[in-house]
């Protein structure tokens, strides 16, 4: 899991052009959104696709979105049970 | 009464190098936009994070309102910006990711992109600038309309100044003529200045 | 009134017709032309649900019976068919020298992603892609030497181009302009808005509390306009007046609208006052309404806002079409030109439940009324709000 964690980290600053975040930056548990590191509306459909490019899982419900994109944690611990690349 | 009217300050940014008021300031020019687009957000001195989700055409058009705007006060300033080339290097980007069905992603951060006015709602939004907006698209810059558009919004008071210029961003080659058209400035707002200017 | 124009012309295809005639009677039957996807193929055809014009390409050249350039977008083609239209109308023969203005989204893309990617070593068909290339070949199809301008602001190309030719005939520089918009549906659009999740997969229900997303749509919307003037030297029947008209920046996010509807709020306020109308003297509002949770929202706070508690009879025709992008303001402005014309506000399809907050309901069915004074809203992506007004033509002072 801890790996999973550090590798959802590098490929977040990628695919959402978080040019000044660096990954010990990112806590495992601190919201994504909201204050955090700013994302938005775009920024969690960007993450669908990411999870659905890398992982092979679709979410087609953007309302599920808030709480599989609640922190790193939570995001890690859905892939880990549903991915299924 | 129709009266006349100046430009404050313009820009120029394109592959030649950046200039405030026909002056080269100090960043290197360079083939690459990426990195000299992150040379110039930095030397500007602003922080702002978002800068970097933006596509080109965007970055181009950010960069040249924050040379124009930093300081400025008024936000009752209207956007009138044209250019050749449309969203087309953000819209070759979209058609690669939903050209091939087995590799099929399209990103819909590329996607928001994909309308050449949205670089004038990055200004509006950096800029608070509720006002008038429009982009036009032509071969070339159309300084008559430039000129006589800007007039028209000043004098019917619908904006206190104006934002105009060119703003042309495909595969590398980028080209930004930006200026502040308002009561007072450096130079007249004519169409002889106008053409020169966005030569 | 200051800063009105008269509208001696007006053209259109779409979904629930090839003309303004045929569009009426669908708006007056109710009968909507909202569809599954048939002339792209791809994952979206067959599947997904779209207000598409009926015709092939080849089958609109025919209809056009003129000479069109090879390989000529879609989007030109809808073009030059509501364009052509709107100036029998107004009894103008192309030859005769009058700027055009065009509002496109699309452009030549249709053609251009046919040939994705092959096509970059080919000028001539990047050429196509040019949003400037439609409203040129649109000219050049009309047989027009004009000057051809071309606007690209999204979901309000089309209003923008309204109202920047009308301020070309407002200053003196034209006495008639022929304004509009035109957009195709395309493959780059249909997967774009997916990624974006803003589809429907049910026929759109624009304002109600269980909407679930957009339809897209195609199709073109022309207008004549003509100076007041110029018409005291020759008259010819006159359809309606653009009384108003307005654009603000809503700065708020690329693509969605602020909370308060504040771009909306604004491109409705000063467009009332460009009219020297004020909110009471609205008697239907022809909605932007595209069914977006975001968008019906927010519009629909800044209209409680602006009109408080005289909110005027309201629908979106969206329901009607699909949501048409770069046309969707020509479109509109001539349902509500025709709203003017029969005295009809024209019922919000598929509407059943309201929403929360705010708590507003459209007109689910058609409403005869006395209409003097119509408001047109068009928002598009990159905050671009715009807002027009169309006057009766016995309601002008």
């Amino acid at each position: 899991m801890e790996e999973l964690k550090a590798e959802l980290k590098t490929k977040i600053i990628e695919a959402l052009n978080l040019e000044e975040v660096t990954i010990d930056e990112i806590e495992d548990q601190a919201p994504l959104f909201g204050d955090g590191l700013g994302l938005d509306s775009i920024d969690a459909l960007e993450l669908t696709v990411l999870l659905d490019k890398d992982y092979g899982i679709k979410v087609t419900d953007p309302k599920i979105g808030k709480t599989i994109f609640q922190s790193i944690e939570t995001l890690a611990s859905y892939i880990s049970e549903n991915r299924t690349k | 009464m129709e009266q006349d009217y100046q430009i404050s300050r313009h820009c120029r940014i394109d592959t030649q190098g950046v200039y405030f008021n026909g002056e080269q300031i100090s960043v290197e020019a360079s083939a690459d936009f990426a990195s000299f687009s992150k040379s110039l957000y930095y030397s500007l001195g602003t922080a702002y994070p978002k800068f970097f989700k933006m596509d080109n055409l965007s970055k181009l058009a950010w960069l040249g309102a924050e040379l124009l705007l930093k300081e400025e006060q008024t936000t009752n300033i209207a956007i009138v910006l044209s250019n050749r080339h449309s969203s087309l290097d953000t819209d070759l980007k979209h058609l690669a990711t939903i050209a091939d069905s087995a590799q099929y992603y399209p990103s819909p951060a590329v996607f928001v992109y994909t309308l050449p006015n949205v670089c004038i709602g990055e200004i509006a939004i950096r800029h608070n600038l509720r006002t008038e907006n429009i982009f036009f698209v032509s071969e070339q810059f159309d300084s008559q309309l430039a000129v006589n558009y800007s007039n028209y919004l000043l004098n019917t008071k619908r904006a206190d100044k104006v934002l105009c210029g060119w703003v042309d961003y495909l595969q590398e080659n980028y080209k930004l003529v930006l200026y502040l058209v308002e009561k007072t400035g450096i130079l007249a707002h004519n169409l002889d200045v106008v053409r020169q200017l966005t030569r | 009134m200051k800063n009105a124009v008269a509208v001696t012309g007006m053209g259109m295809i779409t979904a629930i017709g090839d003309d303004v005639t045929q569009n009426y009677h669908s708006l007056f039957q109710k009968q909507h032309g909202i569809k599954t996807l048939q002339h792209i193929s791809g994952k979206h055809q067959h599947q997904t649900l779209v207000g598409e014009v009926a015709w092939t390409n080849a089958e609109l050249v025919e209809k056009l019976g003129a000479e069109v350039p090879k390989n000529s977008s879609r989007t030109s083609l809808l073009a030059a068919i509501a364009a052509r239209e709107a100036l029998s109308q107004a009894g103008i023969t192309v030859t005769e020298d009058m700027p055009i203005v065009m509002g496109t989204s699309v452009g030549g893309m249709d053609i251009f992603e046919q040939h994705f990617p092959h096509l970059l070593q080919d000028n001539q068909l990047i050429q196509r892609r040019d949003v400037g290339d439609s409203s040129r070949v649109l000219a050049q199809v009309l047989g027009s030497n004009s000057l051809v301008t071309s606007i690209s602001t999204a979901c309000s190309s089309a209003a923008n181009a309204i109202a920047f030719g009308a301020r070309l005939v407002l200053s003196g520089r034209a006495d008639r302009v022929l304004v509009g918009g035109s957009d195709a549906l395309s493959r780059f659009t249909i997967n774009g808005f997916d990624s974006l999740m803003l589809l429907s997969d049910e026929l759109n229900r624009p304002f109600d509390a269980n909407r679930s997303g957009l339809n897209l749509g195609e199709g073109a919307g022309f207008l004549v306009l003509e100076s007041i003037e110029s018409l005291k030297k020759a008259a010819k029947p006159i359809l309606g007046y653009l009384s108003g008209f307005s654009n603000a920046n809503d700065a708020f996010h690329q693509t969605s609208t602020s909370e308060h509807g504040e771009g909306a709020y604004l491109a409705m306020k000063q467009a009332l006052a460009s009219a020297a109308l004020t909110p009471q003297a609205i008697d239907y509002i022809n909605a932007h309404g595209t069914a977006t949770e975001n968008n019906d929202r927010t519009e629909a706070t800044a209209i409680v806002r602006l009109f408080e508690d005289q909110i005027p009879p309201f629908s979106s025709t969206k329901a009607y079409t699909g949501h048409t992008l770069g046309a969707s303001a020509g479109i509109e402005a001539i349902y509500a030109l025709l709203a003017l014309q029969h005295q009809l506000a024209f019922a919000n399809l598929r509407f059943e439940n309201a929403m929360d907050r705010p708590s507003l309901e459209p007109i689910a069915d058609h409403q005869p009324a006395v209409i003097r004074h119509v408001l047109s809203n068009s928002f598009g992506f990159g905050g671009n709000c715009s807002t027009l007004i169309f006057s009766h033509e016995q309601s002008l002072y």
